[in-house]
């Protein structure tokens, strides 16, 4: 028999006992919608995850380091790579080479350094970071009270959180009586900060010794090397305050005050690098500690993290708490797709029954159609269009039975949000994949739950069946 | 199709059976017990014969029908049909044959009641996969032959007995087959109306040239129409005659002769 006339017929046979195959067919379609909505629950928790992360700048991020200072940035990359030949230094013409890389957005040097600063004629010591424009469009920044950089180059400046409490006196504490953003911008915000730091200036003139120790020890004083260290001062102005944890993040947020990327290179602020490198040629050239690389596509980081290091650097992005985040994701969709599926078995058996009724009361109607010469696998294929409509009906009104459930459960769950005053958030997402995936799975089940139906319908003896009446 | 159907004048033939039946045999075991529903059964039929099959009830009339319909497989012996032998066909052969090669009527009808009585003449060339363009005008062709064109889209519980039997031989020739099998097809019906049926019969024994093969326990009707009666006992032959009382030149309507050829 042919595909239409099969659907022709499996479908008056299911309007013959309307009753029966629509009680089964909703017993599917709630097994599909179960399934939907569980993976649409996990699907959209993941997207809200990786949202959230990709939006933070770090998972977009590779932070390029040198290898000829493999102490100085921290405990992630390969130690194990000695500053052979192809190690480079980190200066101005390999972060424009970065730049240049596929998948990069741009490459910025990472500038921090701490200093001394002045509120109010009084000093206060912290470290400071640069940040390049396109910070302002990172997650960090959306709650930024007051606002970002007017220019590259202002000289402007923008405090953490616990550092403008600091200013203001009043002491940090975390928790539930924590001071809000907006308290502590209001009285700093246009406000003056003087900024003390130390000016590289080359001179070409004898190399002194290495100065060992740790770098973050810096202070004017130390200098005395191929260049010569001055002590200047920069005027701020208080433009903003952000809520910004300084220990939980890497790259260019790690501070507690920030300034604009350019006027930071512009000032030549003597930083760590400049003592490790003493003894290199490139007196003359900035050195970066870190450039922190932003790629396009976080997808494709690992390429573009392996032609870095090809290039001859360490890298470092968080790409395995990526990994591990995709992998306790897939563990989760897993669980979800499992208990969603045990409704979808359930409701597997109802069609099995269904079927089977089906064949005891059609006995007769199989041996007529045997008679007049349907063969073992019209009969066979019968059943199976049969199974296969109520699936693919089920698979239909069930996706769109889990489409609504997970919409009310996502309303309900913003209304109790907003509630509990918090921003509502997308927690719940059904992609087209998962539409056209659970009806194809819910056809297939029936397929399979059609099996055993449809093997004793074929196998039926038409003398039998018109035996008796 | 055409090729087999050979008309019942051509009597120089007969040495090429349409049917053979060789020692046919079907066992039914019942626990200890074994009953020989047919029990070396051995007859040919010619083509385009018209045949009854008599005998008591229990005698094994449809169980040799079913055999000689592919719709059961002898014990033994065999049946061979236009030089086949319908035990060695698989069972989807079987189907084919039964498809094509006969069309089967019976006492009760056995009509879909779920289906009008177009679909009903339908389905068989919905087995065979007949092109949906040709469908409607072969259903057509096969009702008016039974006079039931205005009844098509009636369901079979909405007609009398007698015009649910016509129906039953409209789906039974949809198909153009070459045995026309019926399993006491008056059974059901008044003498009228079982007669006005079996008209139809001889109809299609004799303008379409269907070689027929039926049963009945009627002896009248089985004589009025039949040129052979075999007589069956015990799932036995008892016996084969020709019948020279069979009213075959009784007047009848030639107008659609060859319509279904
Ligand atoms: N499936 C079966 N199992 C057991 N015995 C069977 C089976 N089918 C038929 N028989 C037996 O075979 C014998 C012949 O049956 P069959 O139906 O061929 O008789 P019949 O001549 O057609 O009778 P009737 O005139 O009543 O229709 C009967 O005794 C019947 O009980
Ligand atoms: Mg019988």
């Amino acid at each position: 028999m042919k595909l239409p006339d099969l659907t022709e017929l499996a479908l008056r046979n299911l309007r013959e006992s309307i009753l029966r195959n629509s009680l089964t067919t909703v017993g599917i379609s709630v097994g599909v919608a179960s399934l939907v909505a569980m993976l649409s629950l996990g699907i959209g928790l993941q997207q809200l995850a990786s949202r959230r992360l990709m939006k933070s700048g770090l998972f977009d991020t590779i932070v390029v380091t040198s290898r000829r200072e493999p102490r100085n940035f921290g405990r992630d990359e390969d130690r194990n790579s000695p500053p052979s030949a192809d190690s480079r230094l980190l200066d101005e013409p390999s972060r424009v080479e970065l730049n240049r890389l596929p998948n990069v957005i741009e490459a910025n040097p990472d500038i921090r350094f701490a200093t001394e600063l002045r509120y109010d004629d009084k000093p206060y010591l912290t470290t400071v970071a640069a940040l390049p424009e396109s910070s302002q469009s990172t997650d960090a920044f959306e709650s930024i009270q007051g606002h970002f950089f007017t220019s590259d180059t202002a000289p402007e400046a923008i405090l953490q959180k616990s550092f403008a409490a600091e200013l203001l006196g009043r002491p940090h504490n975390t928790g539930a009586n924590e001071t809000s953003v907006s308290e502590l911008a209001a009285p700093l915000l246009g406000k003056e900060l003087i900024m003390s730091y130390a000016q590289r200036e080359t001179s070409p003139n004898a190399p002194a010794p290495a100065v060992p120790g740790t770098a973050s020890t810096l202070g004017s004083e130390n200098a005395a090397a191929s260049y010569s260290v001055v002590s200047r001062q920069q005027k701020l102005k208080i433009i903003g305050v952000v809520d910004l944890d300084p220990e939980s993040m890497r790259g260019p947020t790690r501070g507690r005050v920030f300034i604009p990327l350019k006027l930071a290179e512009s000032l030549h602020v003597m930083q760590p690098t400049d003592l490790r490198e003493l003894s290199s040629s490139s007196g003359d050239q900035t050195l970066y500690s870190s450039v922190s690389v932003r790629v396009k596509d976080p997808a494709q980081i690992r390429a573009t993290e392996d032609a870095i290091k090809k290039m001859g650097f360490n890298t470092f992005s968080i790409l395995d708490a990526t990994r591990s985040l995709q992998q306790f994701f897939a563990v989760l969709d897993l669980f979800l797709g499992i208990f969603g599926s045990l409704a979808l078995a359930v409701a597997s058996i109802g069609i099995v029954n269904t079927l089977v009724m089906a064949i005891l009361e059609r006995r007769r109607e199989i041996g007529i159609m045997k008679a007049i010469g349907a063969s073992d696998l019209d009969v066979k294929k019968l059943f199976f269009a049969e199974a296969g409509a109520m699936g693919v009906l089920g698979g239909f009104v069930g996706v769109a039975l889990g489409w609504a459930i997970g919409h009310v459960i996502n309303l309900g769950t913003n209304i109790y949000l907003r509630r509990q005053a918090l921003p509502p958030e997308h927690f719940w997402s059904v992609p087209w994949w998962l539409v056209g995936a659970a009806i194809l799975f819910s056809f297939v089940v029936s397929l399979v739950a059609g099996l055993y139906p449809a093997a004793r319908a074929a196998r039926l003896d038409p003398v039998q069946a018109l035996r008796y009446e | 199709m055409s090729v087999i159907q050979a008309s019942p004048a051509d009597a120089p033939t007969v040495a090429i059976p349409a049917i053979r039946v060789d020692n046919l045999c079907r066992h039914y075991r019942m626990g200890e017990t074994l009953i020989r529903a047919v029990d070396g059964v051995s007859l040919e039929v010619r083509a385009g014969e018209f045949i009854a099959l008599l005998g008591a009830s229990g005698s094994g009339k449809s169980s040799v029908l079913n055999l000689l319909a592919g719709l059961d497989r002898p014990t033994a012996g065999s049946v061979i049909v236009l030089g086949r032998d319908l035990a060695r066909l698989s069972r989807e052969e079987l189907a084919r044959y039964r498809l094509h090669t006969v069309g089967m009527v019976f006492q009760s009808f056995n009509l879909i009641p779920s289906m009008t009585v177009a679909e009903n003449v339908e389905l068989p060339l919905r087995f065979a996969e007949v092109n949906r363009s040709e469908r409607d005008g072969m259903t057509n062709t096969a009702l008016a032959r039974v006079g039931l064109q205005s009844r098509m889209h009636h369901r079979p519980s909405e007609l009398s007995g007698g015009e649910q039997q016509r129906v039953a031989l409209a789906r039974a020739l949809i198909n153009r087959p070459q045995f026309l099998l019926a399993d006491e097809p008056t059974g059901n019906l008044d003498s009228r109306t079982g007669t006005e049926i079996m008209n139809m019969v001889r109809e299609f024994n004799q303008q379409l040239g269907m070689t027929v093969v039926m049963v009945t326990h009627e002896r009248a009707l089985a004589e009025r129409y039949a040129e052979r009666l075999i007589h069956l006992a015990d799932g036995k032959l008892v016996s084969d005659e020709p019948n020279s009382r069979a009213v075959s030149t009784e007047p009848i309507s030639t107008a659609s002769e060859g319509s279904l050829a």
